[in-house]
């Protein structure tokens, strides 16, 4: 395996979205949560740029990458206030504390 | 300019590029007195909000104006103006643009909406002069005029459905618009669920249609595509049902909803609860009648279904005599003018049925002048007498509003079918077209409903205007004729409802029929098809016998109802109580609680959908979490017994056994545990789905 | 000779980087551990970009995420767990079954990776790129790019609102 192609960085960016997906569902601690949704947008980030090299979509992947950038920040500003929001209501930021909205 | 496709191989349509502007003024105007009414209020003064609500729809009718002369101008073939503005939706089979288009049935439309729209806003001017949210009441008033032009204008169902929906939306924030009484805010609500109902049927058969013309191969949704194409639908299937059949089906479930028909009239009567204006525009002169208008501008469909005809005219047949014998009981002066709003949609709807399209939209528009003056005439009673609503308490009034007593007369005169004014040329020409078209029980129906229409509108009058007056010390004092802002649109629309009848003098009278004739080139495609009686078409010259003795019947027929209302409310030679005490006064409660349909709703739709959600919860509480909590249990049990398992592996076993069990029900429990990660659980859950059913 | 050499190597190396610091993320107990293996994620990634031809959205990855988003991240950690507290563990829940899932999704998706089918060209020369992304920022994405203002506006105003404290006190 000398070639190194598109198939290659793409199994790397599935297993950073597994890794991530694995956090999402099992992180008990709202930011963990959070982290893991980075890593699933940074594994979709290597997926646009794989693409934009290694097939014909051109530049496109690169500009759809940055807007993911974008909005990752935005995310993650606005993630993060909502989850010390919710620490001064619970003390506590453990997702499974925060269930009072249920019936 | 954007040259479509469509005008390419279509010679008759002329592109104009001032059309969007009937529109889009108003919601210029809405945004001005949105955004910034409050400012505006406090530092230039109520007036400049006024003015530039009342400029807008008067601008917008200047425009239909022109849209009108230009139109008349046109050979009656080419009578169609297209203004695109930009395009909106092209994915696959569908092309759609934001266009809106002007027809002879749209020119009537839109004058009528801005013109009595403009007369409304003025009259509103004076009516809310002392409400604190008068920018708020404006905006509203303005983005309805805009939802509803939207949805006349629109050249393709999805526009219409744009406007459809923005109408009930405006409709919904003008019924509550003194939201902080529950009551007001709950009618507004009641407004919006109803109408959702009837929503649905609509876009079920937008779908439909969109679905069917591109299985016979011309997807499209633009009104004049359908027109051409539509026909071909002809023997179409879908279920064993004929399509044209269910589109038209769903569409008028559509109708009833918005133009409040049996079963969905219910939120009309409450509707009352907003500003007396916003009942005159759009619970009676304009958004009700937007099912009326769809079904005219979808002729060409409903021209193919005989059956939903035969439905729509039993429907409106029924409505108009319910609703008309609710209106006989009411005591609140708005409530009967509702009741009577609904008997008069019913009477639309007989002529739509029986595919008189040009008769329905003449009677909608001669009722858009009658009942929006009522509506205003009794906004300048309720005015006068400190928002008191109860005729019981009026009485005598025409010595303190003479304007309003002659305008509240005339529009009486009219819709209950008096000659020359305008109801009896379209009431009358509706009966005619029924009876002609071989309903002859329809026919019937609906006379007894223009009997009981005069009757109990004549009580209104009588019990507001005449005899002696009711109300206390205090109130008496303060009578008053309402301002100028009021009476001169009561003025212009009593003059329009008295004399709008002559454009459309039947053949039999020695007129020329000329509303109709304008209305051919649009509507001529499903002219008759009911009874299968060539003349209900409206071009029908030769005149029959039968039809003045119809005339004369129900000409007879009004004056009595207006008789019996005099001896009972006027002259008392006759007493109420002998009818109301009618069979132990049980029929008379019936009727005046309204047949009891809001309280069958509420046990059987309301309640039914609340013990469902009790059920759904009883059964998650004790019967999921059951069988979840006993597998644990019993896995637990067993894993306890078989001590000599390490205990990681029967963790795991406790662990796995309940998740795999959570994959029948487990999950259904976490459903709505309020735990994050159960809820990604489900979505990931349903991606891995969609990714496996894709692969293999 | 040496770069087509060269490549392999540094490829796989980053890759190591990128998906053992991810697989850090997802398994540590210790959520500042955590946050630390996400940067050295974020940081592999960046590299793998680089490999990708793609120097400008490495910049703005180490930029964004790794002096951004991960710095916030950490003082996010800092500011709701008391010191001294063992709440600072990131207990997990489910792990088992979670496993179980995403083997499932991973053997679709890898199956669709290896697949193929995809739409190759001969991959070019790479050239620095902060021109081509100038130029469509400013032609074709001109619309996306300021709602993206916007967006980041939306953000910045609701991430204040949300995080102030006392709310209910100043509305007394």
């Amino acid at each position: 395996m000398m070639e190194i192609g598109l198939s290659h960085f793409l199994v790397v960016s599935t297993i950073v979205f597994l890794a991530g997906m694995f956090c999402v569902l099992t992180r008990r601690n709202a930011i963990g949560i959070l982290m893991g949704v980075e890593l699933i947008l940074n594994s979709a980030n290597l997926n646009y740029l794989a693409f934009a090299r290694y097939s014909s979509v051109g530049y496109d992947g690169q500009m759809f990458a940055i807007f993911v950038i974008m909005l990752a920040a935005a995310e993650a500003a606005i993630g993060l206030a909502i989850v010390l929001g919710i620490y001064q209501t619970f003390h506590t930021i453990d997702v499974e504390a925060t269930d009072t909205l249920r019936l | 300019m954007q040259d479509t496709a469509h005008a390419a191989h279509q010679a008759a349509i002329h592109t104009v590029s001032y059309l969007r502007w009937i529109p889009l003024l108003p919601l210029i105007g809405a945004a001005i007195n949105g955004l910034g009414g409050a400012w505006i209020q406090k530092h230039l003064g109520k007036k400049v909000i006024g003015g530039i609500a009342c400029a807008m729809p008067l601008l917008g009718f200047l425009l239909s104006l022109r849209a009108f002369f230009q139109l008349a101008g046109l050979d009656p073939a080419e009578r169609t103006l297209l203004d695109t503005m930009f395009p909106w939706i092209h994915v696959g089979n569908l092309n759609v643009d934001v266009a809106f288009q002007v027809d002879p049935l749209t020119a009537v439309m839109i004058l009528i909406i801005t013109g009595v729209g403009g007369l409304i806003h003025i009259y509103s001017t004076g009516y809310m002069h002392d409400e604190p949210a008068y920018w708020r009441y404006f905006a509203y008033l303005n983005l309805f005029t805009f939802a509803m032009l939207t949805l006349v204008m629109g050249d393709n169902l999805l526009i219409m459905f744009v406007g459809w929906e923005g109408v009930g939306l405006c409709s919904y924030a003008l019924i509550g618009f003194w939201y902080s009484e529950w009551a007001n805010a709950s009618a507004g609500s009641k407004a919006f669920i109803v109408n959702r109902v009837g929503d649905f049927g609509f876009m079920c058969a937008t779908f439909l249609l969109f679905w069917s013309l591109a299985d016979v191969g011309h997807p499209t949704l633009l009104f004049r595509e359908i027109a051409e194409y539509g026909p071909l639908l002809e023997g179409h299937m879908f279920w064993g049902v004929s399509t044209v059949t269910l589109i038209t089906m769903l569409m008028f479930v559509g109708a009833t909803g918005k133009s409040a028909q049996i079963p969905l009239y219910v939120w009309l009567p409450d509707a009352m609860a907003g500003p007396t204006p916003v009942s005159a525009l759009i619970h009676a002169a304009t958004m009700v009648t937007a099912g009326v208008y769809m079904i005219a501008r979808l002729n060409v469909l409903f021209g193919m279904a005989p059956a939903t005809g035969a439905v729509i005219a039993t429907v409106g047949a029924a409505t108009a005599f319910f609703a008309a014998t609710i209106g006989t009981t009411q005591f609140d002066i708005k409530k009967v003018l509702a009741y009577s709003t609904v008997s008069q949609l019913g009477f639309m709807f007989i002529a739509m049925g029986v595919g008189a399209y040009a008769t329905g939209v003449f009677h909608l528009m001669t009722h858009a002048f009658f009942k929006a003056c009522l509506f205003l005439g009794s906004g300048s009673v309720i005015h006068a007498m400190h928002h008191e609503q109860d005729m019981r308490k009026m009485g005598g009034l025409k010595k303190w509003m003479p304007y309003t007593y002659a305008t509240y007369l005339i529009s009486t005169l009219a819709i209950a079918g008096i000659p020359p004014f305008s109801g009896f040329f379209s009431k009358d020409e509706i009966l005619w077209k029924a009876f002609s078209s071989g309903h002859q029980f329809v026919w019937f129906v609906a006379v007894c409903a223009a009997a009981l229409t005069a009757f109990y509108m004549f009580r209104s009058v009588y019990m507001t205007f005449d005899g002696e007056n009711r109300s206390d010390e205090h109130t008496r004092e303060h009578l008053h004729e309402s301002p100028f802002s009021m009476t001169v649109p009561l003025m212009v629309l009593a003059s329009l409802a008295a004399l709008a009848g002559f454009l459309n003098v039947p053949h039999a009278l020695f007129g020329d029929a000329r509303f109709d004739a304008w209305l051919a080139p649009v509507l001529e495609h499903g002219g008759g098809h009911a009874g299968g009686h060539g003349d209900a078409h409206g071009g029908g010259h030769h005149v029959e016998v039968i039809e003045y003795v119809l005339m004369v019947l129900s000409i007879a027929v009004a004056a009595a109802g207006i008789f019996v209302a005099r001896a009972m409310y006027k002259t008392g030679s006759m007493s109420p109580d002998r009818l109301t005490g009618l069979a132990g006064g049980k029929p008379y409660r019936t009727v005046f609680n309204k047949y009891y349909v809001d309280e069958f709703y509420d046990a059987t739709v309301i309640r039914g959908t609340l013990a469902l959600t009790r059920v759904s919860a009883w059964f998650d509480t004790n019967i999921v979490d059951g069988i979840v909590n006993g597998a644990a249990w019993v896995v637990r049990m067993a894993s306890a017994f078989n001590g000599l398992v390490d205990r990681y592996v029967v963790d795991g076993a406790v662990n796995g056994v309940a998740t795999v069990t959570s994959l029948v029900g487990g999950r259904v429990r976490r459903l709505q545990t309020g735990n994050i990660n159960a809820y990604l659980y489900v979505a990931v859950i349903a991606v891995v789905g969609m990714m496996v059913a894709r692969m293999w | 000779m040496t770069e087509i050499s060269l490549f392999p190597i540094v490829f796989y190396l980053l890759a190591a980087v990128t998906v053992v610091s991810a697989l850090g993320v997802a398994f540590s107990n210790n959520i500042f551990y955590s946050a630390i293996a996400l940067m050295g994620a974020l940081l592999g990634t960046a590299g793998l970009y680089v490999m990708l031809a793609a120097d400008f959205l490495a910049v703005v990855q180490i930029f964004v995420y790794v002096g951004g988003i991960l710095v916030l991240t950490l003082f996010a950690i800092n500011l709701t767990s008391r010191i001294g507290d063992v709440s600072i563990s990131n207990r997990s829940i489910g792990r088992l079954p979670s496993l179980l899932m995403l083997g499932l999704v991973g053997t679709v998706m890898v199956r669709a990776v290896l697949g193929g089918g995809w739409n190759l060209v001969d991959v070019p020369e790479a050239e620095p790129t902060i021109a081509t992304i100038g130029n469509g920022f400013l032609t074709d994405y001109i619309l996306p790019f300021e709602l993206a203002s916007l967006v980041l506006l939306a953000a910045l105003v609701g991430a204040v609102v949300l995080s102030r404290k006392e709310l209910k006190e100043e509305r007394g």
